[in-house]
């Protein structure tokens, strides 16, 4: 009895007002699979990232198998499969970028954080991740810090950038 | 540090309708031009004019005519594309795609059109989708453009309030309804075949070619993949015509019309401009973009994108166009360029591109999944001056067995361009990371292979 409890409190359950907001993404395509990939974006918007539960549960409501969200899900670099902190930085590390010194920002960011790319403060405040070309090629080096762009940035300036995002 | 949002230069240089189709309606302040402000503008006389007045065969007629050729970097004719689809009627169900997956590192051309004419995009895709006979299109668009993104949603909604997105378009009997579509990152969602299954929710591998989109699109139906810069010179193509759209590149080009070209990297007035094709790089550097910043000397550049090859400082006297550029032994590509500086060592350049194209390859085929990290790892042990003396050959043979026509896609042709050219044009830099001087080198393995 204890255990059936506990898996079902484990259980994932999509939100109503997910479920509703992939349901209506689903009016869009001419095929169900289509809405994979912003169904997974839901998901990743309400909770940060997509947790194991949310792949069979997406898998069901689009009709297709889990093995194939999942798929899509370690294909696209934007869709998280482990937890990130409550800020994602994105750095641009394009050739334009390098050629304004990013490698030196990326640098600051994680000696100030105590992080490298790819990962997350204990505190779970930052996850440091690179991105392609942010198309702000004329303000290099250019990061965006959730969905904020920021260019011109500088190494001995990341700190007080850091600090608005608490 | 700021958040951002005009694009400078191109807001402010002087414009008129009959130079500038594609930036004329830009506001100075770099705000959206939303409908009422468009249509003030002329905004929507060149729907009115294909929906009301011209047959579908003449719209493409008139663009295969216009000589007006893709702006996303591989510049294959645009009427020629829309050519293809197919003529028989009763493959009533068919697509226009936007290829708005800008991604293309040094390239920001795109986002300016869509963040700040959303209508013009709109316009462009309902002339384009009344040619094609499409009853629906897609933005797809990278999921960072939040702006873009919120931008042309409006943009949408304004035109179907107005009557020139849904039924009946104008009174015309034409239906056609418009959907932005946002990515999940990806580099090569932006080759067209790879973003046709992404669009459909599938791993962003590339498919093969024949079928051609044109003949089996998304889900299988005929589709037209076009990049937005190219989608924004139809209005200006219909409404003024064919003469007026040849009259515009300068002589010797043999592409026609403007062409949003840029200029990044350590320069004095980076930004980004559109110009008439056939421009020599020159102008565009010395004039436009003032040269390099005070203490840098040019030591090379990259006429449009990732994808293409450096140049040296004395190839700037080419003109801005496909065959112009090819003279000097690359491609125009997307048209921005970078000016890479004496500070700059081409090894850890290289290193920085190869990783990135390396990181994007979708993993399809086995030159580029295991060709391109190869490259990474000879480039990062030149780069701490450990390489071996069979590094360079082994390079040089990657860049040929990833080259044109061997790979699956076009993604790891435009890895390797660069690196041959920068071995081309700076062996020393890359013969300086050895470790020992070559005695008798032995042919590398790729060689021994070849």
């Amino acid at each position: 009895m204890t255990t059936t409890t506990l898996i079902q409190s484990d259980r994932f359950v999509l939100s109503e007002a997910e479920r509703s907001a992939i349901e209506h993404e689903l009016h869009h395509y001419e095929d169900s699979r289509a809405a994979s990939i912003e169904a997974l974006k839901i998901v990743q918007k309400q909770r940060g990232w997509v947790p194991d539960g949310a792949i069979p549960a997406i898998a069901e409501i689009l009709g297709i198998p889990g093995s194939d969200v999942e798929g899509v899900a370690t294909f696209y670099s934007q869709i998280f499969r482990q937890p990130v902190g409550r800020h994602v930085i994105r750095v641009c590390d394009s050739m334009t970028c390098f050629v304004g010194g990013h490698e030196s920002v990326v640098q600051s960011i994680s000696r100030q954080l105590g992080i490298g790319l790819g990962e997350t403060t204990p505190d779970g405040r930052f996850t440091l991740l690179p991105v392609c070309c942010l198309g702000n090629c004329d303000k290099a080096p250019a990061l965006m810090i959730d969905d904020d762009t920021f260019g011109g940035v500088q190494a001995d300036g990341v700190g007080a950038l850091l600090e608005s995002y608490p | 540090m700021k958040k951002l949002t005009s694009f400078g230069p191109a807001n402010l240089i002087a414009r008129s309708a009959e130079t500038h189709p594609l930036t004329w309606r830009l506001r100075e302040d770099g705000e959206p031009v939303w409908l009422d402000e468009y249509q003030r503008k002329d905004g929507y006389s060149a729907a009115r004019k294909a929906l009301a007045e011209m047959a579908q065969a003449d719209i493409v007629q008139t663009v295969k005519d216009s000589g007006l050729k893709g702006r996303g970097g591989a510049g294959f004719p645009t009427g020629v594309k829309w050519g293809l689809m197919p003529a028989d009627e009763s493959m009533n169900i068919r697509y226009l795609l936007c290829n708005a997956d800008e991604m293309e590192p040094n390239t920001w051309k795109d986002r300016m059109l869509m963040e700040q004419l959303p209508h013009l995009l709109v316009e462009g895709m309902l002339i384009s989708a009344r040619a094609l006979k499409a009853y629906r299109g897609y933005i797809f668009l990278r999921g960072e453009y939040v702006d873009a993104a919120a931008n042309l949603n409006r943009a949408i909604d304004e035109a179907k309030a107005a009557g020139l997105l849904g039924k009946n378009i104008l009174g015309s009997g034409f239906d056609f309804e418009l959907f932005v579509h946002t990515g999940a990152g990806r580099y090569i969602c932006g080759e067209e075949t790879a973003l046709i299954n992404s669009l459909e929710g599938r791993r962003a591998n590339p498919r093969s070619k024949p079928p051609f989109p044109a003949a089996v699109g998304v889900w299988g139906k005929p589709t037209c993949v076009n990049n937005v810069e190219t989608l924004c010179n139809v209005p200006s193509i219909i409404g003024n015509g064919v003469d007026w759209y040849k009259s515009l590149a300068r002589e010797g080009s043999e592409d026609m019309g403007t062409k949003l070209m840029g200029f990044s990297g350590k320069v004095k007035n980076p930004g980004l401009w559109e110009l008439p094709f056939g421009i020599t790089a020159r102008e565009l550097f010395e004039d436009y973009v003032g040269g390099m910043r005070d203490g840098y000397t040019l030591k090379a550049w990259q006429p449009g994108g990732a994808g293409t090859g450096f140049l040296l400082p004395e190839h700037l006297d080419a003109q801005m166009y496909a065959a112009g550029i090819g003279k000097v032994g690359t491609r125009m590509g997307t048209g921005l360029a970078l000016a890479i500086d004496d500070s700059i060592n081409m090894v850890s350049l290289l290193r920085n591109m190869e990783e990135f194209f390396a990181r994007e390859s979708c993993g399809w085929c086995t030159p580029c999944r295991d060709g391109l990290p190869w490259s990474v790892k000879i480039l990062r042990a030149l780069e701490r001056k450990q390489g071996t003396s069979e590094d360079i050959a082994t390079l040089l043979g990657l860049v040929n067995f990833l080259g044109p026509g061997k790979t699956f896609c076009a993604h790891a042709p435009g890895a390797v361009e660069p690196l041959g050219s920068a071995i081309k044009y700076f062996r020393e830099e890359f013969e300086a990371g050895v470790v020992r001087a070559p005695q008798e080198p032995k042919p590398s393995v790729v060689e021994t292979l070849q």
